[in-house]
């Protein structure tokens, strides 16, 4: 953690070595899109076991960087280790392998529509080991029960347009969640819900967090979720980190581009802490 | 001398620019070779597509269940257009060789006439037209639609890919079903010819299939089943590159849509012609 939030923590201890505290590590990430040079340098390091929070305008590479920790896109430039492993040179195969430590929740959701719930939720092992039927469906009741869909009427035969936007989230949470992940990405999880809604996703982020121990990266612009969920935050703005620690410290950054977000959202930094004006 | 060379110092080298009259033909060269430079980029493309998807289809997982359910979307989901349309071609090709060969008194032709026509030409065009209409705009449109809403993202962090997933058994199973799909196509077209022939143009039914069985042979069937499977790659190709490749929104699973039926009927049409020149060139006694 940095002292100065508006100081990425540069920390260059073997990043080849397996850190107990950080989980993921970037350092120089470059990404151009032809002319459109998105990422710029990007230096960042991602707790074990907590939620960490980036928080971004649109378009400011968030939902970039995101793809790139998982190796859906590769960078020109920079390199990622997760648990002390590079990423950046692994091939597909050695790549598929290393996924198996990532889930990833979609913003909206991205479930598969010609599946239904069951099939959603146990497609990653289906595809990964050969496990019985009744293995499976004990997992995947399991997971609905835990993320409250156990009690929704025939919610194992639906199909994904015949759910609401929560009871998607939901699912593909389940389905991030089936084959146990280290890891969960969660790229803009409460886009498009309403207050209730986004309070109860933020509270199944936290409870995930909590209940699975997993380590949480959501991709956010919405600053009351950031502040309520987030163990640390980190602000990606023109293709870099510029602001990064605890949400307390983040909160108390002077940097102009963080303040007006902040302003701008409505939340007041106070000396208690974080507070919602309205 | 341009004026930028004699400003340089003595110390740097001068900055030779070309001469203006070559700098114009690059510029003529530049404007003139954009649309190869496009055309070869674009099929280049699609080499790639397809080299991924034959080369996916040797490695394991082998999913049977995918490449089943394609085949019925592609062979099963078409039948009934695909009858449609050919008991009508076949009755309108018999209708057009009747009106021809009326005027030399040779009505008793139109059994080759239309058998032959089927068999090389109609049956495996007509089949890839509406197959690339149904089945491909189909294809297109559902790649489309799951790329759009990151299915195909999603498919990719369950360490799946999405081109074995969702390419090859689309390809194949459209190079499988070509063939059967232009056999029924061939069958119900003879089948419209017989009936507007003997019923309405009281043909003599023996007369009808003794010219069919003579001026018609196997190797016809051959030449049409061949063109029906390079058909059947090159429309499912354009569809699944298409679909595949889009970025945007739901406006742009239109216009992949509308691409991958132009794509697909255009291939299918300039293959044709190939394709019966590379027969003339193969096989000299081809009729």
């Amino acid at each position: 953690m940095t002292n100065d939030p508006n100081q990425v923590d540069t920390a260059t201890a073997d990043l080849t070595a397996r850190d107990e505290r950080w989980q993921l590590r970037i350092r120089g990430l470059h990404k151009s899109f032809g002319e459109h040079h998105v990422l710029r340098g990007v230096d960042l390091d991602l707790e074990r076991g907590k939620t960490n929070i980036i928080i971004g305008g649109s378009g400011q590479g968030k939902s970039v960087l995101m793809k790139h920790l998982m190796g859906l896109l590769k960078p020109d430039a920079g390199h990622i280790w997760v648990d002390g492993q590079d990423i950046v040179p692994l091939g597909d195969v050695e790549m598929s392998h290393l996924r198996r430590k990532f889930g990833m929740v979609f913003q909206y959701a991205a479930l598969f529509d010609s599946m239904n719930v069951v099939e959603n939720i146990a497609f990653p092992l289906l595809e990964r080991y050969k496990m019985s039927r009744d293995e499976i469906m004990e997992r995947v009741r399991d997971l609905l029960g835990r993320l409250d869909l156990a009690g929704v009427s025939g919610i194992e035969q639906k199909f994904p347009a015949e759910l609401s936007g929560g009871q998607r989230k939901r699912v593909g949470l389940a389905r991030a969640l089936i084959d146990r992940p280290q890891i969960l990405l969660y790229d803009e999880p409460t886009t498009g819900l309403d207050p209730v809604a986004t309070k109860n996703v933020d509270e199944m982020i936290r409870r995930t967090a909590d209940d699975f121990g997993v380590t949480s990266v959501v991709i956010s612009h919405d600053m009351a979720s950031t502040f309520r969920i987030g163990d640390r935050v980190a602000m990606l703005h023109a293709g870099q980190i510029i602001a990064n620690g605890t949400a307390a410290e983040v909160l108390k950054s002077t940097r102009p581009e963080l303040r007006e977000f902040i302003e701008i959202s409505g939340l007041v930094p106070s000396s208690k802490g974080p507070e919602v004006r309205a | 001398m341009t004026a930028a060379s004699h400003s340089a110092s003595p110390n740097q080298a001068p900055v030779v620019e070309p001469p203006p009259s070559r700098a114009r033909l690059t510029a003529i060269g530049d404007v003139i070779g954009a649309p190869f430079k496009v055309i070869l980029g674009y099929l280049g493309d699609h080499a790639t597509m397809l080299g991924q998807s034959l080369a996916w289809l040797f490695r394991p997982p082998f999913r049977l269940k995918l490449f089943l359910e394609q085949m019925e979307f592609v062979g099963v989901g078409s039948l009934p257009i695909i009858i449609l349309v050919g008991f009508f071609s076949g009755a309108v090709a018999a209708q057009q060789a009747i009106a021809a060969l009326e005027i030399f008194g040779q009505e008793r032709f139109v059994g080759a006439t239309v058998g032959l026509s089927l068999a090389q030409e109609l049956a495996p065009v007509f089949t890839a037209l509406m197959i690339t209409a149904r089945a491909g705009s189909g294809m297109a449109t559902e790649l489309g639609s799951m790329r759009i809403t990151e299915q195909i993202d999603a498919l990719t962090t369950f360490a799946v890919n999405p081109v074995q997933y969702l390419v090859t058994p689309r390809i194949v199973a459209t190079v499988l079903m070509m063939p059967i799909m232009t056999m029924v196509f061939n069958i119900v077209g003879l089948f419209g010819a017989y009936l507007y022939s003997i019923y309405l143009k009281d043909i003599d039914l023996g007369q009808f299939i003794e010219m069919y069985e003579y001026w018609t042979d196997p190797k016809d069937y051959v030449i049409g089943g061949v063109k029906a499977i390079v058909f059947g790659g090159a429309l499912a190709l354009a569809a699944c590159y298409q679909g595949f490749n889009i970025r945007g929104g739901a406006k742009e699973v239109g216009l992949a849509t509308t691409r991958a039926v132009v794509a697909g009927s255009v291939s299918v049409l300039v293959l044709d012609y190939f394709l019966i020149d590379a027969f003339h060139i193969l096989w000299p006694a081809a009729k």
